[in-house]
């Protein structure tokens, strides 16, 4: 009884409004506005007429001058001699630049789409509006559209500024590089660039970024799965230690372990990169106490920079596990422990049976969450080894270097290979994919409350 | 009876042993670094645990110093923070309000957009701003706010896990009595939802402080002076460390007093960050 409403089927589809509008209505389908403005709907019908006239506007000035060029991408990829036959001389020609070109042109695809879904909801209105008036029911005035935007639309309202925001910052870059990956875009093409399909995909399967992106990839999910293993298998250690029979001061104890997490990244991973350095405290001393001659390559030998950096990161990881595995521990079902000691369950039993098969429920979205994060953990890589040591078998990349700080690499360096690297964040992409599928499907934020 | 308890005893006597061992094991690089930024040290390399002198100046010296105006980075970032503060727990909240309380039609279907947006690597899309942001001539402290409160909008995972464990019937019972979504929102949930509020404030005043990568993309062809504090300490670092450079331990010194509030913000803030994690699976 206090349900709200079925979704009722469309009052009147759109074959009909335009058959038997008034001319205001058919008027609609092209200017969009019009009947809203007759049916006093001034707000509304202002909104819709003047997002119609600045979109023309804009798109006879310079939609369609970008979109039209986004086929080549400019005409001129190089610096070239042309004769301008007005002047009788050579003239140099700057090449044109492919990057603004291509930006100017998905934005301006993102403009015509959202004028589109603008268009669909003007239609959309025009045929309630029309639906209401052969009814001869009330038609909502311009102060009661405004009020339902804060009961029945209350979304409309709140999420139009973070909407926007989104569509700006987050969707339109991702596009954006997307479309990359689909270009030339590389060392030997800086400014002038075209469309190559999936050439850069290919190179990065097959050809010359092969050799780098097998290993890097090889490297990631070993670094990935050691990360995440090492971080989880000794914060439940820890927490259970911390959390074990007769220990005091429980809370001082986190606290010690969680100040290590609380420091910034960019502070504590610099300095631990000096720490372990062949200068550093450890190695002199090292050489000091005369237990070695010369300096351990603690970052500078691949194999051992490995290792260092899965055991810096388990000093940085185990006490976010902790963390969380005590607040587990302290919520356990009381009653089920003491009942399975009743019973004659020992310690190992308890822990076995009742304890970590909670801590694992209650932690397996974060797990594959910090998997995925771990894949791309950028910080502890960058900051620790900055990828390195170099390997000479590498292109543009170093014996620790991750997939994400490769892509940057990529980017960042004096002769970027943006393709690359967008194709690059592609295949993250799809990596991530994969395993996020595993992890939300298990996690309520995204079941239907 | 008597060996019993002697075992025990025993027991607890080596997991403290254990414990204090790892404590020291976790905080001695943490105790190192701090020691360091008080060391007298010219060389840019920390050869040793524990300084052979001991001093203040470092910290003098990090903040009366014209080639990192290290005041100017703190003011910048405070600014920044500040606006981050209010502009993404404005709409962390409403997006988390909306996702989580609202009905209509896009709601799932946004849902897992976002889901997939959140898929794709951060830094391809970094790179594309610093283009965007280039086009409009905007590659400066304004053009990295805007970075920061832009996107805020994906960030409401956490919030709207809190939300979703609200008993619905709270919302139900107003809306019997006659209050709009809005006065919901604005009696009901608001107050409920505080203490997510104060956790979201925190957290993206946290953010700039620590972020070096936007800021070395975005500001790297400012001056000096324009730069944020994470930013600008790395980029002292990584050309200090390792020359023969007396501002190494400036550089440490200026960390340390970064990274002392931030650490207190995330202890005090700590339980909020354990809630956000496990939230997920209260509901089984």
């Amino acid at each position: 009884m206090f349900k709200k409403k079925a979704h009722t089927a469309p009052e009147a589809t759109f074959k009909e409004t335009w058959q038997e509008g008034d001319w205001a209505t058919k008027l609609s389908f092209i200017i969009m506005g019009i009947s809203q403005l007759k049916n006093k709907q001034w707000l509304k019908g202002l909104v819709f007429l003047l997002s119609e006239v600045i979109f023309l506007v804009w798109f006879f000035y310079n939609g369609i001058s970008a979109i039209s060029l986004l086929g080549s991408l400019g005409k001129i990829k190089k610096l070239t001699r042309v004769f301008d036959k007005n002047q009788g001389i050579y003239v140099t020609k700057q090449p044109d630049s492919s990057m603004v070109i291509l930006l100017f042109g998905v934005i301006s695809i993102i403009l015509i789409a959202l004028l589109l879904v603008l268009y669909y909801a003007s239609l959309k209105s025009t045929r309630h509006l029309y639906a209401l008036n052969r009814d001869g029911k009330h038609i909502p005035t311009t102060k009661e559209d405004l009020a339902s935007l804060l009961d029945t639309r209350l979304h409309q309202l709140l999420m139009f500024l973070p909407l926007a925001g989104i569509l700006a910052f987050t969707v339109t870059p991702t596009i954006y590089m997307i479309t990359m990956a689909f270009t030339n875009f590389n060392q030997y093409h800086p400014i002038g660039f075209s469309w190559t399909g999936f050439q850069a995909f290919g190179e990065i399967l097959t050809g010359s970024m092969a050799g780098t992106f097998f290993p890097v990839l090889g490297w990631t999910l070993v670094w990935a799965v050691a990360a995440t293993a090492t971080t989880f298998v000794f914060g439940v250690l820890l927490g259970l230690l911390i959390e074990s029979k007769g220990i005091k001061f429980r809370g001082v104890f986190r606290t010690l372990f969680v100040i290590v997490f609380a420091v910034p990244q960019f502070v504590s991973l610099l300095m631990m990169s000096m720490f372990w350095d062949n200068a550093g405290p450890v190695n002199s001393w090292l050489q000091r106490m005369h237990w070695i001659t010369e300096p351990i390559q603690f970052l500078q030998n691949a194999n051992l920079a490995k290792l260092t950096v899965i055991v810096t990161n388990m000093w940085i990881g185990i006490p976010v596990t902790m963390l969380i595995v005590t607040a587990i521990i302290q919520n356990l079902p009381q009653d089920q422990i003491e009942a399975a000691r009743i019973d004659g369950a020992n310690a190992f039993q308890v822990f076995n049976k009742i304890t970590f098969p909670q801590i694992l429920f209650v932690m397996t979205p974060a797990l594959i969450q910090q998997f995925i994060g771990n894949i791309n953990n950028f910080n502890v890589i960058f900051l620790l080894t900055g990828g390195g040591p170099l390997n000479s078998k590498f292109y543009q990349a170093g014996s620790t270097d991750l997939l994400v700080t490769w892509l940057y690499k990529l980017t960042m360096q004096s002769v970027p290979n943006y393709n690359i690297a967008a194709a690059l964040g592609i295949f993250i992409f799809i990596i991530s994919a994969v395993f996020s599928l595993l992890a939300y499907r298990r996690t309520n934020a995204f079941k239907e409350g | 009876m008597h060996s019993y308890k002697r075992q025990q005893r025993l027991s607890l006597s080596l997991r403290y042993l254990l414990l204090i061992a790892l404590v020291i094991v976790w905080i001695f690089p943490i105790a190192w670094i701090i020691m360091t930024s008080f060391s007298v040290n010219l060389s840019g390399f920390v050869s040793t645990f524990i300084p052979k002198q001991w001093t203040l100046s470092n910290y003098a010296k990090i903040f009366n110093n014209k080639l990192y105006p290290f005041g100017s980075w703190v003011l910048n970032t405070f600014v920044i923070a500040v606006i981050c503060a209010v502009v993404n727990t404005f709409t962390t909240t409403v997006m988390s309000y909306s996702l989580s309380r609202l009905r209509f039609k896009l709601r799932k279907p946004f849902l897992q957009f976002a889901l997939v947006l959140g898929m794709f690597p951060g830094f391809m899309s970094m790179i594309a701003l610093y283009y965007m942001l280039k086009a409009i001539g905007m590659t400066n402290l304004a053009g990295l706010t805007l970075v920061y409160i832009g996107g805020a909008g994906l960030g409401f995972y956490v919030m709207k896990g809190f939300l979703d464990t609200v008993p619905k019937s709270l919302d139900e019972a107003a809306e019997l009595d006659g209050a709009t979504k809005w006065q919901i929102f604005t009696h009901i949930i608001l107050p409920m939802d505080r203490p997510m509020i104060i956790y979201t404030s925190l957290t993206a005043f946290m953010g700039p402080w620590t972020d070096f990568i936007f800021p070395s993309i975005i500001l790297s062809t400012d001056s000096p002076k324009n730069k944020t504090v994470a930013y600008g300490l790395y980029n002292m670092m990584s050309n200090t460390k390792g020359l023969s450079s007396q501002y190494f331990t400036a550089f440490v010194a200026g960390c340390v007093i970064i990274a002392v509030p931030i650490t207190i913000l995330f202890i005090v803030l700590q339980r909020y960050y354990v809630n956000g994690i496990t939230a997920g699976a209260d509901k089984g």
